[in-house]
């Protein structure tokens, strides 16, 4: 039994809480046995089994006293970019080592608020840079799935690849996540599961560890589009804290679930078609076309021109902003600070400091950041790169005007690979796994992804959905239609 | 609007030792605007707090902390360049200026470097009556302060106070018009002056509220005024910039030391190298600030964190139709209306407390010339004695007003007002009561004057003798008429009355 | 664009990392990889075309003016690797 409430989902536990079938304070212990139980996963990476038990038992009392929103008593984790008060949050970073904030993120707060219940913090690329999980101060998080009976360990993919994996293993009941390139959806298609990325301005960036300003939207990472749509309910809103936030009321995401999407709009966009993509992919694209327009969507093949462009140009903006965002990790007021030797002065602190606290994947970036942005080369990259995001934007506007719904893509170019598999190819190689995913963050519109099926060898696949802006109700209406037509229940074979 | 007319005023030409030479100057001013939070963050501007106190996360740049701009800083600039004439750009925006520096958290400043918020305006600088030089503002942009480290507590650390990071500024900046050391100066009082009347900036030097970088560039005559024709700078010598200059004195000491050090760079045969210089005023030198970033590369890019600031039209023209009446238009109104001359007019209006208070005792007194020098020399002299402002004054304008007008009556004389200044001025009270009381008004009863003369007459039958031979002697007369009446006689009265009694 | 190893260095100088000499021309066969792929954005066509602000327009929110934060030196040097008598230390700057 106690095993078993792990898997629940949380529309699910809401329901058992609310009936009185179970309590928070079961739910968590279940979820923290699950967590001791699951190491070789290394997803979470700072347990807090005391405030877990504290929120636990808070929750249970306003559930008994009859005041419970949907996320009381719900046992989530929280991915290591969000700042937690008093909580260790070091973004995956050596150069956060030993940081515990003062403050809370505004997403956590909100969802907390609500009786959500932290297990603790979770595993992810150093600071949100990477697609495999890789780049982590902890080590890499492990992916639950595996290929057939071959026990080599996969990627869960990255950045949030410790949020991805807590939720394929059934260790939490859902987890936050955040995306900048495709950091929710890549991670949720490696593993099985939903996750969403809002329209920019939807979440609140206030106390979430800022990787790239103009593309980072936290998300909800769960079980399946229902839990994304409660999860991501108390997620959203307008933050006066964040000048980028939208100040624009939230929908009752849930209700909006109806399953009906007759009438609506699909279109397929010709540019996602790539050279060399697994036949596989090419096929559950194709089945998921097919199940949309059997349950009465009008299918339409659209043309996004600029599509090619858009992993180059993200490729300027994000390093760009992330080499200044992460000027302030510098060693004088949190984190680490290098020993210095005999004579070093403040410009050796800065240049030891950062040289260690930084993995090679976010010092890359921050060079290549600072390079675009030089003397002279700001308008043959970035400018040109901000240029271009504006055509990319457009290639999305003009097919919404025409009529369009919603857009159906894959969500990766491939199932799960191995761990260390990437490690000999140069950085671009990885970037690519993004490559279905980017525009959406370059656009600033909202993107889910859901699990509708499986490879060969047995790894979880799955589609993006594409929605207008601030229609994230509806988007996740059309994923819950795909959702059920797919009929996706495989879980990974516990082997850890 | 300004209807004084004035003349521009020579520039300054240093002999060197082959030509002569001028000077070309352009500044950068930093004023912090009167606010009481910062630009984006809730934490106070307060200035001498424990150290980080007036800190935010935001402003120590936690992770995850993002800046809301305040919009009161917006106003404020807004109105400074409305102070200055100056076109309001409806949209602005926010860069960062990337750098390294232990007392800037953040690793970037938010300024405005592609889109300010204010565009080009100018200032009149007054150097003497009827000579004055307008200087062409460029633009002001809106922009965040920088911490502030102390080198000088520890010999191996420095110490790092956030207490002033993000406090809002204002740079104004010039374009090179000031011709000279004494123009510069004039130029940053005129702006300070201006900021304080706006009250957009304290303009507190000492405290770094209003600080200045010069850009100082010298040229062979002739050569400014092809500048001017065409904007094209390649007519001007290359500048040096001297960096953070908070006192009038030393920004004029250093201009001084600079041109020359250039005009012997350049006479010598050498050619002056564009870069930030540091002003030492213990030595009255300039040095090259050792680069402390080879080749500057502030990398400047929009902040993500931030939107395009969009104002409304309809904002500004509220926040114009508010300005007060700037030091330019009450100077002419003061010597238009009260007959001032430009010299008092100019003392008058140099602090807007000044002036309003000086209104209030001419618009009371009724007589401008009196009431300016009363002002200018008993009330700012007797203030100054004891390091007041006008705002601690004991004497209020009223009673200024009354002392006025009893001299205005010939009801005391200009000595007995001195006399009735200091006792308002230490122990307060109505000065025609005090007059009164004190018997300090003057006798022009000439029924009083005459017995007085005739008693003294009487008393002294040689002295008549010898001023009837000697008119002179009158005055030894008057004298004892003044003394035998306390000095409250009017001196004229009894100058007339004596000389007639004796028939002189 | 090809970077050589100076400008690999420059760079690392630039954004305050040590990297070490021997280690400068892997980097900077890596920036020429990365930059090597950046450079497809010259194929595109972006005359006339307004580099993009926001990417989702709004009006931008603004505060009050009033003291609503700071006063709390303590949380403030917390996590502070060198904080001494309400400062944050650092070596000694050399203006």
């Amino acid at each position: 039994m106690m095993s078993d409430l792990t898997k629940l989902k949380i529309s699910e536990a809401r329901d058992a809480l609310r009936k009185g079938d179970v309590t928070s304070v079961e739910l968590t212990e279940a979820c923290l046995d699950a967590i001791a139980g699951a190491k070789a996963l290394n997803a979470f990476v700072h347990d807090t089994p005391e405030i877990a038990r504290e929120m636990a038992k808070a929750a249970d009392a306003r559930i008994k006293a009859g005041d419970a929103p949907s996320l009381c008593g719900i046992p989530l984790g929280i991915k290591d970019l969000f700042c937690t008060k008093g909580v260790a949050s070091q973004a995956a970073s050596n150069i956060l080592g030993g940081f515990k904030p003062e403050y809370e993120s505004t997403v956590t707060t909100q969802m907390f608020n609500d009786g959500a219940v932290m297990l603790g913090k979770l595993n992810m690329d150093e600071f949100a840079m990477g697609s495999s999980n890789e780049t982590s101060a902890y080590g890499n998080a492990v992916n639950p799935w595996r290929r057939g009976n071959d026990d080599a360990a996969l990627t869960p993919g990255g950045s949030s690849g410790g949020s991805a994996a807590a939720v394929a293993a059934d260790l939490c009941l859902g987890a936050t996540g955040t995306d900048t390139g495709g950091s929710i959806r890549q991670p949720a298609a490696f593993t099985g599961i939903t996750g969403i990325k809002p329209t920019y301005g939807r979440c609140s960036r206030w106390g979430i560890i800022a990787f790239a300003s103009s593309l980072d939207q936290a998300g909800p990472m769960t079980k399946d589009v229902r839990d994304a749509a409660i999860m991501l309910q108390s997620m959203c809103g307008h933050d006066p804290k964040d000048s980028t936030s939208a100040d624009l009321v939230v929908p009752d995401f849930e209700a909006m679930l109806t399953g009906d999407i007759r009438g609506k709009t699909i279109g397929i966009p010709k540019e996602y078609h790539m050279d060399g993509m697994p036949e596989e992919i090419e096929a559950l694209w194709a089945e998921g076309r097919k199940m949309l327009q059997d349950a009465g969507a009008k299918i339409v093949d659209i043309s996004l021109p600029h599509t090619k462009y858009a992993l180059p140009a993200y490729y300027v903006i994000a390093p760009a902003e992330a080499s200044s965002n992460l000027a302030r990790y510098d060693g004088v007021r949190y984190g680490h600070r290098a020993k210095l030797g005999q004579g070093d002065g403040i410009t050796e602190m800065y240049e030891k400091t950062r040289a260690e606290g930084f993995g090679p994947e976010v010092q890359r970036r921050i060079m290549i950041g600072t390079y675009v942005l030089s003397a002279g080369f700001y308008d043959a990259y970035y400018n040109r790169a901000r240029k271009v995001r504006t055509l990319i934007k457009k290639d999305f506007e003009d097919v919404f005007a025409a009529g369009v719904d919603a857009i159906l893509t894959p969500a990766t170019p491939s199932a799960a690979f191995g761990l260390g598999e990437m490690k000999d190819a140069d950085p671009v190689k990885m970037y690519l796994n993004d490559v279905f995913t980017v525009t959406v963050n370059l656009a600033g519109l909202p993107g889910i992804a859901i699990p509708t099926g499986l490879d060969k060898q047995g790894l979880p696949l799955g589609l993006q959905l594409i929605g207008r802006p601030w229609e994230e109700g509806d988007l996740l209406n059309t994923a819950y239609a795909l959702e059920q037509s797919a009929g996706f229940v495989s879980k990974p074979a516990k082997w850890w | 609007m300004l209807d004084l007319t004035y003349d521009t005023p020579k520039p300054k030409v240093i002999a060197g030792a082959k030509h002569d030479w001028e000077l070309v100057i352009g500044m950068e001013v930093h004023a912090q605007v009167a606010s009481q939070a910062k630009l984006f963050s809730g934490a106070s501007t307060k200035f001498g707090a424990e150290p980080n106190s007036n800190v935010s996360f935001v402003d120590a740049a936690m992770p995850g902390m993002l800046p809301v701009i305040n919009e009161y800083c917006i106003e404020q600039a807004v109105r400074t360049g409305l102070g200055l004439k100056a076109e309001i750009n409806l949209t602005s925006a926010f860069d960062r200026k990337n750098y390294f520096y232990p007392d800037l958290p953040q690793g970037y400043q938010i300024s405005q470097l592609y889109h300010p918020l204010v565009g080009e305006g100018e200032i009149i600088v007054d150097m003497e009556p009827g000579i004055a030089r307008k200087v062409r503002i460029e633009r002001i942009h809106v922009e965040q302060d920088a911490g502030k480290s102390i080198h000088d507590m520890d010999p191996h650390m420095s110490f790092v106070d956030l207490n002033r990071t993000g406090v809002a500024l204002m740079e104004i900046v010039s374009r090179p018009d000031i011709r000279g050391p004494e123009e510069a100066a004039a130029y940053i009082a005129k702006l300070r002056q201006i900021l304080r009347y706006l009250g957009t900036c304290d303009g507190n030097m000492q405290n770094g509220n209003l600080r200045a970088d010069v850009n100082v560039s010298i040229c062979r005559p002739g050569q400014y005024e092809k500048y001017m024709e065409t904007q094209d700078f390649s007519h001007l010598g290359t500048r040096c910039e001297i960096k953070n200059m908070n006192s009038m004195r030393f920004i004029q000491m250093a201009i001084e030391y600079e041109a020359r050090r250039q005009i012997q760079i350049v006479e010598g045969g050498g050619k002056v190298d564009q870069e930030t210089r540091l002003y030492d005023p213990d030595k009255n030198e300039t040095r090259s600030m050792r680069s402390k970033e080879e080749a500057h590369d502030y990398r400047y890019f929009p902040c993500p964190d931030l939107l395009p600031l969009e104002i409304e039209q309809a904002w500004v023209d509220d926040i114009a139709a508010s300005l007060p009446e700037l030091p330019d238009e009450k100077k002419a109104r003061f010597v238009k209306d009260f007959g001032l001359s430009e010299y008092d007019a100019n003392v008058l209006t140099a602090e807007v407390v000044n002036a309003a208070y000086f209104e209030q005792v001419v618009t009371q007194a009724d007589d401008g010339k009196l009431s300016a020098n009363w002002v200018i020399n008993e009330l700012f002299g007797r203030l100054k004695k004891d390091d007041c402002d006008i705002t601690d004054s004991p004497v209020s304008p009223a009673q200024l007003a009354g002392i006025i007008k009893l001299i205005k009556a010939d009801t005391i004389s200009g000595k007995m007002a001195k006399d009735l200044f200091e006792i308002v001025y230490t122990e307060g009270g109505n000065p025609e009561e005090i007059a009164e009381a004190r018997g300090m008004k003057q006798v022009t009863d000439t029924g009083a004057i005459e017995t007085a003369v005739d008693e003294i007459i009487a008393a002294n039958p040689a002295q008549v003798e010898k001023a009837k031979q000697n008119p002179k002697l009158a005055g030894w007369f008057v004298g004892q008429v003044m003394k035998a009446t306390g000095g409250k006689a009017n001196p004229k009265a009894v100058n007339d009355i004596v000389a007639a009694k004796l028939g002189l | 664009m090809s970077i050589d190893k100076e400008t690999a260095a420059k760079v690392a100088k630039l954004a305050r990392i040590k990297v070490e000499d021997d280690a400068l021309p892997a980097l900077a066969q890596e920036f020429n990889d990365i930059l090597g792929f950046i450079e497809q954005l010259n194929e595109v066509d972006v005359d006339g075309v307004e580099p993009m602000v926001s990417v989702t327009p709004m009006r931008l929110k603004r505060r009050t003016d009033g003291v609503t934060d700071g006063n709390m030196q303590d949380k403030v040097l917390k996590n502070a690797p060198d904080a001494r008598e309400g400062f944050f230390a650092v070596p000694k700057v050399v203006e």
